[in-house]
């Protein structure tokens, strides 16, 4: 398999602006030194709750927000690189699905100016030929020809939603950034939808980086899953191994807080005391020492440094002092700082 | 837990709501009877636009009207008719008989007051206390509901707060004049799944704390499996199935409450290749068909189920479970 996208190191801050000179008085860390890869055909699920800065990581990687500081290769080209003309030109590989369909369509423009837009603006092929791509896309996402005359406000959330998929679909993309696709459509609609872009990702084989807070929805589509946490990524492994065995205190937390749909499983909850801090001012240490249950002097000092778990085919990265190379390597798993961390409380 | 023997607290008879619309009057609310008992969790599921909201913004005569109105039926509670009070009546009960909590407890705070502003206001109206009486128990609530430091927060503006924090402050608020009754509309929907832990927790200990019942208003089946005693599933303004929750779970018996229990994306043991799905959509409220709403979405429809409307009738040997349904699941 090869590797589609490649993002090293990116960081996107936010200036704050402040006082009587409008001086950039601090920063908010959106995303904050993250780095990762996806393969062509595979899709990347990014969990994390708001605020943590995985809709800003999934649009800085677009360059739809212009990244602070880091690269990122698609294919193997530098886009942090491109000028804007050259990235318009790469940006027919690469498109979004947006969370909001009431917000992300026009109402002015019917559902078959919506879709041909990308067509337009990349002038493919001829008009008749455009009309007729238009006709198949929509097929595609099931929806029938005749709805093509008329306007966003005429249909429910969920064809919303799919006609938002075929205008992300117009000019064939290797890449989609899905930005919480489902999150505002009910639960019926919602596996619709789902059920949708995997079948579109198996028959198109495009890559998915999928961006949501719901940790069952990400389970679905991921191959792989990255676990954010104020800016950071503090987990990434195959979505096998992360859901069979989540090490990052974060992530079996956020685990634990899913209610289960079974009133005789009475979930063992571990309850996070207090918020996530600021971005503009995070923690020293680890990112998470504020609120984690298991925190140790160390975190509060010095920052994890990215552990592989897994095995170097198949690594599971962990952002946590609970873990150390040795211990992946021991084989074991435990966490290799379980005696220091109950002395730590 | 509901005890059948007990009188009801609330008991919700043939309620219609309308709301008038350009196109014509849409029955929100379509005769729906129900009970709640003291000291129970009721669930009301479905999803948007089945009537659920508006259910329970009718039990405390929050509906706007006109263009919303109540065309008929009962809410009894404590042996008054809610439907009939004065609006001065309704005035003194809310908040102090009957409380509700929001889903997005940034619009139901007021800006421009301090939590504490609003706090005493509440406490005042319904209860003869002194301005410092009042504070030392709206301080006393932040407390209960689990808000650090209430003393300094108490003086805080609800955008110096976090979305959590809003909502136990909304939670301090509806329970500061012990109501018998706390309607929850979606109390936890705005907010990350840590924080609804918290504050899911934080309200069904205080349920207990404060023998109170509960009506949770929600999308989630996750939230309902793990907090209701009894839920009531709605459809296109119908109640179409009534169970125990965990005989709802475990044997939905209407095909809708089934699709909607296997649709829900859960973690699984094994990834799988395709989620079970409802297909197609709900119906628009201003063109019902004649028969069941559920029926040309649903795998067992027949031609009756197309002509006659099924009522929800209690199911043969099953003590409290009702289904509106000719051809349910066993």
């Amino acid at each position: 398999m090869s590797e589609l996208l490649k993002v090293i190191d990116l960081k996107k801050y936010f200036p704050v602006r402040g006082g009587l000179l409008r001086r950039v008085v601090a920063q908010v860390k959106a995303v904050d030194g993250v780095s990762f890869s996806l393969e062509r055909g595979r899709t990347l699920g990014l969990v994390g709750e708001s605020g943590c800065g995985k809709s800003t990581l999934g649009r800085a990687v677009l360059r739809l927000h212009e990244p602070t500081a880091g690269q990122i290769f698609l294919d193997g080209e530098e886009l942090t690189r491109l000028g804007r003309e050259q990235l318009t030109a790469r940006r027919r590989k690469m498109q979004i699905i947006f969370q909001d369909p009431y917000a992300s369509l026009s109402p002015r423009r019917t559902v078959a100016q919506t879709i041909q837009e990308p067509l337009d603006v990349h002038g493919i092929g001829t008009s008749r030929e455009r009309q007729k791509q238009v006709e198949e896309l929509l097929d595609v996402v099931g929806l029938r020809k005749q709805v093509l005359s008329r306007y966003p406000h005429e249909f429910s959330g969920g064809q919303r939603q799919r006609i938002g998929i075929a205008r992300a679909l117009a000019l064939n993309p290797e890449f989609i950034v899905a930005d919480e696709p489902v999150s505002a459509l009910d639960v019926s609609v919602q596996s619709q939808v789902l059920n949708l872009i995997a079948r579109l990702q198996r028959e198109h084989d495009i890559s998915f980086l999928f961006i949501s807070h719901d940790l069952a929805v990400i389970q679905h589509v991921s191959d792989d899953v990255g676990v954010m946490y104020l800016g950071q990524l503090v987990e990434f492994a195959s979505a096998g191994s992360l859901y069979h065995e989540p090490r990052h205190p974060y992530t079996r937390a956020l685990m634990s807080a899913i209610p289960v749909p079974d009133p005789k499983k009475k979930s063992k909850r571990i309850i996070l005391g207090g918020d996530v801090p600021s971005p503009m001012d995070p923690p020293s240490g680890c990112p998470f020492h504020t609120r984690c249950p298991e925190v140790m002097p160390v975190c509060r000092e010095i920052i994890p440094p990215r552990v592989n778990m897994g095995t170097a085919s198949s690594p599971h990265f962990v952002n946590c002092h609970l873990f150390t190379e040795e211990s992946a390597e021991d084989g074991a798993g435990a966490p290799a700082g379980n005696s220091a961390g109950t002395s730590g409380q | 837990m509901n005890d059948t023997n007990a009188t009801p607290l609330l008991s919700v008879k043939n309620l219609v709501v309308e709301f008038n619309t350009r196109h014509g009057p849409v029955r929100a609310v379509d005769n729906i009877s129900f009970d709640v008992y003291p000291n129970e969790t009721v669930g009301i599921v479905g999803e948007s636009g089945c009537g659920k909201t508006v259910t329970g913004l009718t039990l405390l005569r929050l509906i706007p009207m006109p263009p919303g109105r109540i065309v008929q039926g009962s809410i009894n509670f404590r042996g008054k008719d809610i439907t009939r009070l004065s609006e001065k009546e309704m005035q003194a009960m809310r908040g102090a008989d009957i409380s509700m909590i929001f889903q997005e407890p940034m619009t139901a705070l007021n800006p421009v007051f301090t939590v504490g502003n609003q706090m005493v206001d509440v406490i005042r109206r319904h209860k003869n206390l002194t301005r410092s009486q009042a504070r030392t128990q709206a301080i006393d609530m932040l407390d209960k509901v689990g808000i650090p430091a209430p003393r300094k927060r108490i003086d805080e503006y609800p955008h110096q707060l976090s979305g959590g924090m809003r909502q136990r402050v909304m939670i301090a608020m509806a329970l500061s004049c012990d109501p018998k009754l706390l309607v929850a509309d979606e109390p936890t929907t705005a907010l990350d799944v840590t924080t609804q832990a918290q504050v899911m927790e934080q309200i069904v200990k205080l349920q207990d704390e404060f023998h109170m019942s509960m009506i949770l208003v929600t999308h989630d089946l996750g939230v309902v499996a793990e907090s209701c005693d009894r839920a009531i599933v709605m459809y296109c303004g119908n109640i179409i199935e009534t169970a125990p929750i965990e005989e709802l779970f475990e044997h939905p018996r209407h095909p809708y409450t089934k699709g909607l229990l296997e649709s829900i994306p859960r973690l699984r043991e094994q990834k799988m290749k395709q989620l079970p799905i409802i297909p197609g959509m709900v119906p628009d409220l201003l063109h019902l068909p004649p028969g069941c709403r559920f029926a040309d979405r649903c795998s067992r429809m027949t031609d009756r189920c197309n002509q006659e409307k099924p009522l929800l009738e209690p199911v043969e040997g099953s003590g409290d479970r009702s289904v509106a349904c000719y051809h349910p699941f066993a």
